[in-house]
């Protein structure tokens, strides 16, 4: 059946059950790859995106529940908080194999939206569903840190 | 990375102009020609706009590779940062050969140590091109010529790398290209060289071979027996037709499963689900993990093989007979899958004169003829396109590549003509064999009253790695696979009476190196031995080590070296509060030496990780940023592990299903992780690895030293450790 979803800044229309993972639709359909597959049970958060501006896992939300949310992905990351946390990630070289940092940038973004100068335990307890099996975490919760402070200021 | 600086003066060359092209002839010659020469290895290309593309021929794991061997160029050539570009090599056995292999392939934390000179090499030749170039072009000295930052400069005359392309195509290379001297390096060592994958993989823009997408491709994932070695009877896909997106389901030719096609991934997944099949599990490993590991324990009365030279039982029993104390432990390790974030998958594609495969390629020279035997094509039919890879830790490097040959069966089922890509789930990662072996030591160690080790018998029972494969003419030595005692047999300390023995325990489970192999059960049975053994000897466990390593040996020195600059830095000695533990181990692997200090607060009973501290001495330090990443992830990677993860079966089958059954480190798990690099001029050595060994046996230390309790039964939480 056809969908419409309302992604990074624009209205698709695409041909999906309604009952699709919003994961395979981003990739698969949409072919935004940015996004990526972990686990598909909710339980690494590669496949963080975000949902009216709040981390969402896409691999647990079917593409018919949306509601005419609006989906951002890293593609379509933007603003202050977005670039910030991008370019922290960057001044640090967070990344090692990279696969699940568009997940955890997004969970990122969303954490500092909603808490824009957050603790060691808040970012700990915001950012424990976005497994790195390179184990970043010490240069993620760094990154967090700088991004908020440049964002703030 | 960062952007060409295009030159900004007069004489551009025509955009018709050729690149430049350094590299290494098949026999190993310097050579140089045109873009379009074919006899020609290229490392290094030079493009007329000054920019310098480095053909990296070791995939990227996340282990900084595409950063490290451009770095070696850059130097050499004394490029400026900015005009680097990285490509990955295609598959040719000849030309992009792993040096410590002697073919081409990534492992054993080998690419920048078999990579240093070669790379060096490679940039400084293209450097020499462009100085002759540059003199002939001005009429001045050679010695008058320098390169700074990507510029060429003799007084007054300067010329940019693209300008002085056509003056240096007719030359030569010279055979030895002279390097610098440690004191001129302006890049190695030095901190604030930005990784070149960081922009893409923080930005979505980095493909991975899950993101590839062709027109008309098709996704396929196998449908595998529940138990190792179970064959296909048959199978029923009827249920699977409502499926939309479904196209169909073959059986593989090999009886190891049912290829499932589908347009796209949920279908497939979905199409897997309702397909029911029948097998055989005549030849199928049907044992449960308690069987398995008291099959394991058993074999650890009778070692099959004396895998220490100079290993006298006999001997070493009397030793311990005679002792004033003596330390006796028996452990437990179990299987453990690598569980890459990036599942395991890849892409081919026909192509005009055989396929191309889209991989993250770990062994090329053995997925390039595997592909060809499984299609009937030449080897040369077989193109790999190498992407990053999310994460291996060793899984994406089987002797047989297993799921690249997979992916050829389903290309091969669906006609030849349709673009594939073979996809694993998690399940299918975490169910689907070749882990970490399950293994079983016993020790017994004798001291006398002076607190000295007079006989140490240490036992390993465990699956080799390398019996059947390709390897083991290489890596087994008079029936001893080196990677099931490799840190123990090996150990440099200073143990009198030291026997080890090895038994090969069988099992129908593939097994497979895991991030730091043998040594990731190996240095947690040595090091927490040594822990114990200390206490016995009424000792500091850092000055026992200490007096152990005593000696001008080079591999105690340099791991004498960094115990003491781990310990001063976590101050060690320093008092704790109540409830809290230091724990300390060392132990090299990859021909590096890591030392690391844990320490652990209780916290109502659970342990809590604090702090890491790292000492590492891996040669010279090429890109120091890159060591310290390798070092917090091969530390977070081996305390994950040994916290909580284990694969374990029940009447052959696993019982894992998905992260939740087997939790990889969060971010919550470990404070903080604090690395030092010793400063070294000895030849660079591997870093992907040796961070993975000390840190389990550290944090045993550090829990023991907080709770009294030695901890031998793994994962941890089987000994009885929660964790906060």
């Amino acid at each position: 059946m056809a969908l419409t979803v309302n992604i990074n800044g624009e209205t698709r229309s695409v041909e999906a059950e309604a009952d699709t993972p919003l994961l395979w639709v981003i990739r698969d359909e949409m072919e935004l790859t940015g996004t990526k597959f972990g686990c598909g049970v909710a339980s690494c958060g590669a496949c963080t995106v975000l949902v009216d501006g709040v981390a969402t896992r896409s691999c647990q939300t079917f593409v018919g529940d949306l509601d005419g949310g609006e989906v951002t992905t890293i593609e379509g990351a933007k603003g202050a908080v977005a670039e910030a946390v991008q370019q922290a990630w960057q001044d640090l070289d967070v990344v090692q194999c990279g696969y699940c940092q568009s997940g955890q940038i997004m969970a990122a973004i969303s954490l500092l939206s909603e808490i824009p100068q957050p603790s060691d335990a808040d970012i700990d307890s915001y950012m424990s569903g976005n497994a790195c099996r390179c184990a970043t975490y010490q240069r993620i919760r760094a990154a967090i840190h700088q991004a908020a402070g440049q964002a703030e200021g | 990375m960062m952007g060409i600086e295009a030159s900004r003066r007069g004489f551009l060359l025509g955009g018709g102009a050729a690149a430049l092209v350094v590299g290494f002839t098949s026999k190993g010659l310097l050579a140089a020609g045109g873009a379009d020469a074919r006899d020609i290895n290229p490392f290094v290309t030079i493009h007329p706009d000054s920019s310098v593309t480095v053909v990296v021929k070791h995939f990227e794991m996340g282990q900084g590779t595409s950063t490290g061997l451009p770095t070696l160029v850059a130097e050499e050539l004394d490029a400026d940062w900015g005009q680097v570009k990285v490509a990955f090599a295609p598959a040719d056995n000849s030309r992009y050969a792993n040096l410590a292999f002697g073919a081409q392939g990534t492992g054993g934390s080998t690419a920048m140590a078999n990579s240093f000179m070669q790379y060096r090499q490679a940039g400084a030749a293209a450097r020499d091109l462009l100085v002759r170039a540059a003199a002939k072009a001005w009429g001045v000295d050679l010695a008058d010529v320098r390169v700074e930052q990507g510029l060429v400069t003799a007084g007054s005359q300067q010329a940019s790398f693209g300008e002085l392309l056509e003056a240096a195509r007719g030359l030569t290379p010279p055979a030895e290209p002279s390097l610098k001297d440690a004191s001129q390096f302006r890049l190695i060592g030095k901190t604030q060289l930005p990784r070149t994958d960081s922009k893409g993989k923080t930005t979505g823009r980095a493909v991975f071979a899950m993101d590839v997408m062709l027109p008309g491709m098709v996704t396929a994932v196998i449908k595998r027996a529940p138990r190792f070695g179970g064959t296909l009877v048959s199978f029923d896909a009827s249920a699977a037709e409502a499926i939309k997106g479904f196209i169909g389901a073959e059986a593989l030719p090999n009886g190891a499963g049912v290829a499932v096609f589908a347009k796209s991934t949920w279908p497939a997944f979905q199409a897997r689900d309702a397909i029911t099949a029948a097998w055989d599990f005549e030849s199928a490993e049907t044992r449960s993990s308690d069987q398995l590991l008291a099959d394991h324990v058993a074999l650890l009365d009778q070692p099959q093989y004396l895998a220490r030279p100079g290993s006298d039982f006999a001997a070493t029993d009397a030793a311990i007979a005679g002792a004033a104390k003596v330390v006796e432990a028996e452990y437990h390790f179990p299987f453990l899958a690598h569980a890459p974030m990036e599942t395991l998958n890849c892409v081919i594609e026909p192509t005009a004169k055989g396929v191309r495969v889209h991989d993250g390629s770990q062994f090329p020279a053995i997925t390039q003829p595997t592909v060809a035997a499984i299609l009937g094509l030449e080897q040369n039919q077989v193109e790999i396109e190498t992407v990053y890879a999310g994460g291996s830790f060793g899984r994406r490097a089987t002797p047989t590549s297993d799921y690249q040959a997979e992916a050829a069966m389903a290309f091969a089922l669906l006609g030849g003509k349709t673009p594939v890509k073979l996809v694993w789930s998690r399940e299918d990662d975490l169910a689907g064999g070749y882990y970490r072996p399950m293994a079983a030591h016993r020790a017994r160690i004798g001291l006398d009253a002076d607190g000295k080790i007079v006989g140490w018998d240490h036992r390993v029972a465990v699956q080799s790695i390398l019996k059947g494969g390709p390897f083991e003419a290489v890596l087994v030595h008079d029936g001893i696979d080196h990677t099931s005692i490799e840190g123990v047999a090996d150990s440099p300390y200073a143990i009198p009476g030291f026997s080890v023995g090895l038994s090969d325990a069988e099992t129908g489970v593939p097994v497979l190196w895991w991030r730091a192999v043998g040594h990731t059960h190996n240095a947690y049975a040595m090091e927490t031995l040594v822990d114990l053994a200390a206490e016995s000897a009424g000792k500091d466990p850092l000055a026992f080590r200490l007096e152990l390593l005593a000696g001008d040996d080079k591999d105690r020195q340099r791991l004498s070296g960094v115990l003491k600059l781990a310990a001063e830095k976590a101050g060690w000695g320093e008092a704790l509060p109540d409830g809290s533990g230091r724990g300390i181990a060392v132990h090299k692997s990859f021909s590096s030496y890591v030392a690391e200090v844990v320490e652990v607060a209780l916290v109502e009973n659970a342990v809590k990780i604090e702090k890491v501290t790292c000492a590492v001495d891996c040669g010279i330090a090429v890109n120091p940023d890159v060591i310290k990443a390798q070092m917090e992830g091969g530390i977070g990677f081996g305390i994950g592990a040994v916290m909580r993860d284990e694969i374990t079966l029940a009447d052959g089958e696993v019982e894992q299903w998905n992260f939740p059954d087997y939790e990889p480190l969060r971010i919550a798990d470990i404070g903080s992780i604090e690395v030092h690099i010793v400063e070294s001029q000895e030849a660079p050595t591997g870093v992907g690895e040796p961070g993975t060994p000390p840190a389990g046996p550290a944090l045993a230390n550090a829990i023991r030293a907080a709770t009294g309790k030695p901890v031998t039964q793994l994962p941890m939480t089987k000994s009885g450790i929660d964790f906060a």
